[in-house]
């Protein structure tokens, strides 16, 4: 049994249910425990931090701290160490907190001056805060996930869209890239889907500039949108819900802004997972997005062979070899 | 002597040098920002997503900063076009804290009411009130607080999504509240008393 | 015998005074430290004036002194200058002591008291230590004539060349199948656009033929021992499968050989050779070899195509490496760089967007004996591009890669535009952070490229993508740039881009390093002796540097560098022999116990154990003083010459202030 504590976020109960919903149904067939902390807090996400340093940092630790309380207790042989967040907004904001404490000693003693008020402390470094997305690739696994596939979602023509706080900053270096990780490309690949290379993925949604200044909003999330829809996407694939919501809630008012007629829905991969594990699209909260999933997922379930393209020989001394792939070894290599 | 005519006031002719700006931006800024050390290469205003509707690229306003614009730095609004998106922070060849630097600067700007454009603020406030009454944020009250304030004529158009949002369940009703809200209070107004100085 | 000491306290203008009461240190040494034997201290300006060392020889002369300290900067500076003045005033040298009171005091401290206070401190162990000092003679060894040169790019050409033509033989180890290094890649070179291969082949035949000259290509060094003027290396000569006596150099076996395999090294990946194959035409020596990774024969067992048709009989497939055992007198580094793998800026695209190129990808692309006959054309091998972008910076001047600045690349991306423009008309874009175009006409090349209409953005391209945000970026790469001179982010379409990719150390710099006993910068490059007045020497006795293996540089400073490093080995040889530093170790017999622990540490062989007699005994012309076996005998039993334990102790004692009467 995999167990880790979790942070879900406020998006998660109200938002991104279906995201909550699609992940409870993962759980039991990949091994997976995770145990909420109790009374955690709002993160404040992007705009606490703006308005007041130490109490937004005071705010992010209140749930470090309550975490480390819980971490022991998590279970019977040793506990766990990793809180896991499936929001990437709150990840790093629960990582920057932990990593800024201990780049600036003088930051992790007024957050812990500010804490103790509440009876509370956090020792930057306790725990690891890792994404959902990290914890399926890299503990659980792709062959475990494979495993587990039911239905694969051949056919099914996905873009990977990792957001951008997700990859980055990445203070500690989990990821394969901060421009193009592979990671989601590879689950979605695992569960049969027809990943399609999509160079804007960890390209911004606007975050809140749908509500602070939509214009501007709107014309990232438009690039996402035509990105997709130009590569012949049949729906998107989120990890975050602030994403999620931003090119699902407000496709419809981009698409008028700028006259357009894009229909491109956007799951969390939770509910692709939950999809090709074989669970029914009501339990997995599909439905629940506003620019429906309908006719992307007519794909499914239908026998719809892998098409794919047959290699031309290339004519003889024509083209040029391109270099060599780069990998994480040779990136840890070079950095030696 | 001839006088300072508005003109030239806004040429800044008559501009003191603050040259402590570069460093009190620095230090108030969590973890160890680097600021000094950008070589103004423009890897941060190449790869922001958002800088066609920024007033100053931010390398620019490091420029500035440098040269102790205080007033002119405090009231752009690259900080607040901000979307936190990483790009140049992972790219900058000089590891300047880029983002944290913009909230940095939005904390200062408020703290001296010198933005043009009081959407953002306002919107960072009214969340963070949010959050400091209830522990969680409550999208309904946010985002109703805030369209009447500021996109009156937004809410006709956003209408058809606040339905479907509230018949898709994806909207609470009535705000969720952690437990232990005293102790969350107890916390930030402590908090609230502390800044960073060195 | 009471010893009559002379204290020489350095001002070195302000370096020492500014932040020492030299004054003082001197008043107090001649007062407090009289007791030790101090009959006269001075402060003066510069002691290493010849008016400061004057000073000294004139007291040593009209005093009576019996041994120096002289209290000014490190002695890897003017230890030499003051052994100089010793001898000269008829005191044995090594009866001098120098107290370094800048390195360690001035440099490093700003409280004017406590500097003070340590550099006293300092002096008192110096005088201290000095009482214990031995007269010493220097040991004489014979200079070997022959010069090993490791790494046969244009540096190591120009430095075999120069000490051939002197006279003298040498050992010119290349590790590729050819000598000719990077340069031999290039079409043309900056800022007079010489063709490339022009001026380096008749340089490369010239080496290639020289009777002074032994070429050892397809070979690597593997063992070095021994010391300046005497070093015995081992060479490992790679197996060419190729018989150099009956090879006439004709190229039938590379037509015949049915294995093409693309090559990463002198194409750059981005054309093929054979597995039989010569680098290029002009390879010198002109010998193939073969590539038994990649040769059928070897991977199949059958094949042999080149064996049927070489008309000499040359191809051995059970040729085997071999060792060859040489001994040189002096050794110069001239290993070179790798290029910066430009695949690690992710956001530049090279690797992911085919038509991103990286500098030794497009010299490749734009040589008329490239894989493309000189014709510069985009990765499908036939579309010219109408515009190109060529990106400074690549991998230097960043944190995230390397932090120094690659010297190079300013200059090389102007050429670049300079070609593009010449060969396709192109629209040409150079984007910088800093041009950096000091050096003789180098400018001068600048004003020509933006004559010619080469576009400038100064911006470091924050990406190149293929996401099209509109019909006029379709199917292009998109430059993403902050045009920091117009405050503007940009979005450039361009065909093709060009990456001017940093210079980096080679991968194993470090080990060669370690194989030749000096050391390399943080970075990698070797550490020069001094980085403004001895740039070519190391802090090894005998093995120099040069060319990029020292740091980036282009082909100018190279040579001058090959040439600069062949002038200080021609100056050890015409020596004939070579005076060591008295400073070795030595075993008092009496108490050796015979353990043996010390025998196989030594990193000179200087060690040997004498079975008669049941001890150990050092070599005193192998042993380099490092102090190793020192440290490492239980029994005590071996001592340092000039560095015994009663100097040691004595100083610290000195540095400690004991036996100082206070007054």
């Amino acid at each position: 049994m995999n167990k880790y504590l979790l942070y879900p976020g406020c998006s998660m109960d109200s938002s991104a249910r279906a995201y909550l919903e699609s992940l409870n149904t993962i759980l039991e067939p990949l091994d997976l425990q995770l145990d909420e902390i109790e009374d955690w807090n709002c993160c404040g996400a992007t705009e606490y931090l703006g308005i007041n340093l130490i109490p937004a940092y005071s705010l992010i630790a209140r749930n470090l701290a309550l975490a480390t309380k819980q971490m022991d207790s998590v279970n019977g042989t040793g506990g766990t160490r990793t809180v896991i967040t499936p929001c990437s907004a709150c990840y790093l904001n629960l990582a920057k907190a932990d990593h800024y404490m201990q780049e600036r000693p003088a930051l992790g003693a007024k957050v812990n001056e500010a804490l103790s008020a509440g009876g509370l402390e956090y020792k930057p470094g306790t725990l690891d805060v890792r994404h959902l997305l990290d914890i399926l690739v890299y503990d659980i696994g792709l062959d475990a996930i494979k495993r587990k596939v039911t239905r694969p979602l051949n056919g099914l023509k996905v873009v990977p869209y990792m957001g951008c706080m997700l990859p980055r900053p990445d203070y500690k270096h989990r990821w394969s890239d901060h421009e193009h990780p592979t990671e989601l490309d590879d689950l979605l690949r695992a569960l049969g889907a027809d990943v399609i290379d999509y160079p804007l993925t960890t390209e911004c949604c606007g975050g809140h500039m749908t509500q602070i200044g939509p214009e501007t909003a709107f014309e990232l999330i438009r690039r996402l949108i035509a990105g997709a829809h130009e590569r012949g996407a049949y729906l998107m694939a989120a990890v975050c819900p602030m994403c999620q919501l931003n090119i699902d809630a407000y496709q419809l008012e981009t698409n008028r802004f700028f006259h357009t007629h894009y229909h491109m829905p956007i799951l969390f991969f939770t509910q692709l997972m939950g999809l090709a594990f074989g669970r029914e699209p009501a339990e997995l909260g599909i439905g629940a997005e506003l620019v429906s999933a309908r006719n992307a997922l007519a794909h499914i379930g239908v026998e719809v062979p892998v098409t794919q393209e047959p290699a031309t020989p290339r004519k003889k001394d024509e083209g040029l070899p391109m270099p060599r792939r780069w990998t994480r070894h040779e990136e840890k290599e070079a950095v030696k | 002597m001839p006088q300072m005519t508005d003109e030239r006031v806004r040429a800044g002719l008559n501009r003191e040098e603050d040259l402590s700006l570069l460093n009190e931006v620095s230090v108030k800024t969590a973890g160890v920002s680097h600021l000094e050390m950008c070589i103004q290469c423009g890897t941060c205003g190449g790869s922001c997503p958002a800088a066609m509707d920024m007033d100053h690229t931010p390398r620019m306003l490091f420029a500035m900063l440098r040269a102790g614009m205080r007033e002119e730095v405090l009231r752009s609004n690259t900080p607040w076009i901000c979307v936190s998106c990483y790009h140049c922070v992972v790219r900058c060849p000089q590891e300047v804290h880029i983002a944290d630097v913009m909230y940095t600067l939005k904390g200062m700007a408020i703290k001296v009411k010198l933005y043009s454009d009081s959407t953002a603020p306002h919107f960072s406030q009214t969340f963070v009130d949010m959050v400091e009454t209830y522990g969680r944020s409550f999208e309904l009250g946010l985002a109703s607080r805030h369209y009447l304030k500021h996109f009156p004529l937004r809410l006709p158009g956003i209408m058809p999504m606040g339905f479907g949002m509230l018949t898709k369940g994806r909207i609470d009703v009535a705000p969720r509240r952690i437990k232990q809200m005293k102790q969350l209070k107890a916390i930030l107004s402590r908090a609230k008393k502390l800044e960073l100085t060195s | 015998m009471t010893e009559r000491v002379g204290v020489y306290v350095c001002h070195c203008g302000s370096n020492i005074a500014g932040v020492v009461d030299v004054v003082d240190v001197a008043n107090w040494a001649a007062e407090k430290l009289g007791r030790r034997g101090v009959i006269i201290a001075r402060d003066y300006k510069f002691m290493c004036s010849s008016l400061g060392q004057e000073l000294i020889e004139k007291d040593i002369k009209e005093l009576g002194l019996t041994r120096i300290v002289v209290a000014a900067c490190s002695p890897h500076l003017h230890e030499k200058t003051f052994r100089i003045a010793a001898k000269n005033a008829g005191l044995n040298p090594y009866l001098v002591e120098l107290a370094s009171i800048r390195e360690q005091v001035s440099w490093v401290h700003t409280d004017k008291a406590v500097a003070t206070a340590k550099a006293k401190a300092v002096v008192s162990g110096a005088v201290s230590r000095v009482i214990e000092n031995q007269a010493l003679e220097e040991i004489k060894v014979p200079i070997n004539p022959n010069t090993l040169i490791v790494g046969g790019g244009i540096a190591g050409i120009q430095a075999a060349l120069e000490i051939a033509n002197a006279g003298f033989h040498v050992y010119l180890v290349e590790r590729e199948p050819s000598i000719g290094g990077h340069m031999s890649q290039f079409d043309k070179t900056f800022p007079t656009l010489d063709c490339s291969a022009c001026i380096l082949t008749p340089r490369m035949v010239e080496a290639g033929t020289h009777p002074n000259i032994t070429l050892l290509t397809w070979s690597e060094v593997t063992k070095v021992t021994g010391y300046v003027g005497n070093f015995n290396v081992t060479i490992k000569k790679k197996a060419r499968f190729v018989n150099e006596e009956l090879c006439t150099g004709c190229g039938i076996c590379q037509e015949k050989c049915p294995k093409k395999v693309i090559d990463e090294v002198y194409e750059a990946g981005l054309g093929y050779r054979k597995a039989v194959y010569t680098p290029f035409a002009q390879a010198v020596p002109n010998f193939p070899v073969m590539d038994k990774e990649n040769c059928t024969y070897f991977i199949k067992g059958t094949c042999k195509a080149c064996e049927k048709f070489c008309p000499t009989g040359a191809i051995d497939f059970k040729q085997e490496d071999q060792l060859i055992n040489l001994d040189v007198g002096n050794v110069i580094l001239a290993t070179g760089y790798d290029l910066f793998d430009a695949r690690r800026v992710r956001n530049d695209g090279y690797g992911r967007l085919p038509n991103v190129f990286t500098s030794l990808e497009f010299e490749r692309l734009s040589n008329a004996a490239g894989p493309t006959n000189g014709n510069i054309v985009l990765r499908d091998g036939k579309s010219t591009p109408k515009s190109v972008g060529i990106i400074h910076c690549v991998g230097s001047r960043d944190r995230n890669f390397n932090n120094y600045c690659s010297v190079i690349c300013c200059m090389q991306g102007l050429k670049f535009a300079h070609l593009v423009h010449e060969r396709t008309g192109a629209t040409v874009y150079n984007f910088y952070i800093d041009m950096r175009t000091a050096y003789k006409a180098y400018d001068e090349f600048y004003q020509r490229v933006l004559e010619e209409g080469t576009l400038f953005v100064r911006g470091k391209v924050a990406e190149v993508t293929d996401a099209a945000r509109n019909e006029r970026e379709k199917g292009k790469l998109i430059i993403q740039v902050e045009d920091t001179l117009a405050s503007k982010q940009r979005r450039i379409p361009v065909d093709m881009v060009i990456l001017s990719s940093g210079l980096q150390p080679r991968r194993d710099s470090k080990d060669v390093g370690k194989l030749f006993g000096i050391s390399c910068s943080t970075d990698g490059w070797f550490t020069e002796k001094h980085p403004k007045l001895d740039p070519v020497a190391t802090m090894t006795e005998g093995i120099f540097i040069a060319g990029c293996a020292q740091g980036p540089k282009d082909i100018p400073s190279s040579v001058a560098q090959g040439a600069a490093a062949s002038a200080r080995v021609l100056d050890k040889i015409l020596q004939k022999e070579v005076a060591l530093e008295p400073v070795r170790a030595s075993v008092d017999k009496a108490t050796c116990s015979g353990c043996r622990i010390c025998n196989g540490l030594c990193p000179f062989n200087a060690i040997s154990f004498i079975e008669d007699d049941q001890v150990t005994e050092i070599n005193p012309a192998l042993c380099q003083g490092c102090g190793t076996c020192v440290a490492a005998c239980p029994a005590g039993a071996i001592s340092g010459t000039g560095f015994s334990n009663e100097q040691i102790i004595a100083q610290i004692d000195g540095l400690l202030m004991k036996n100082l009467e206070m007054v």
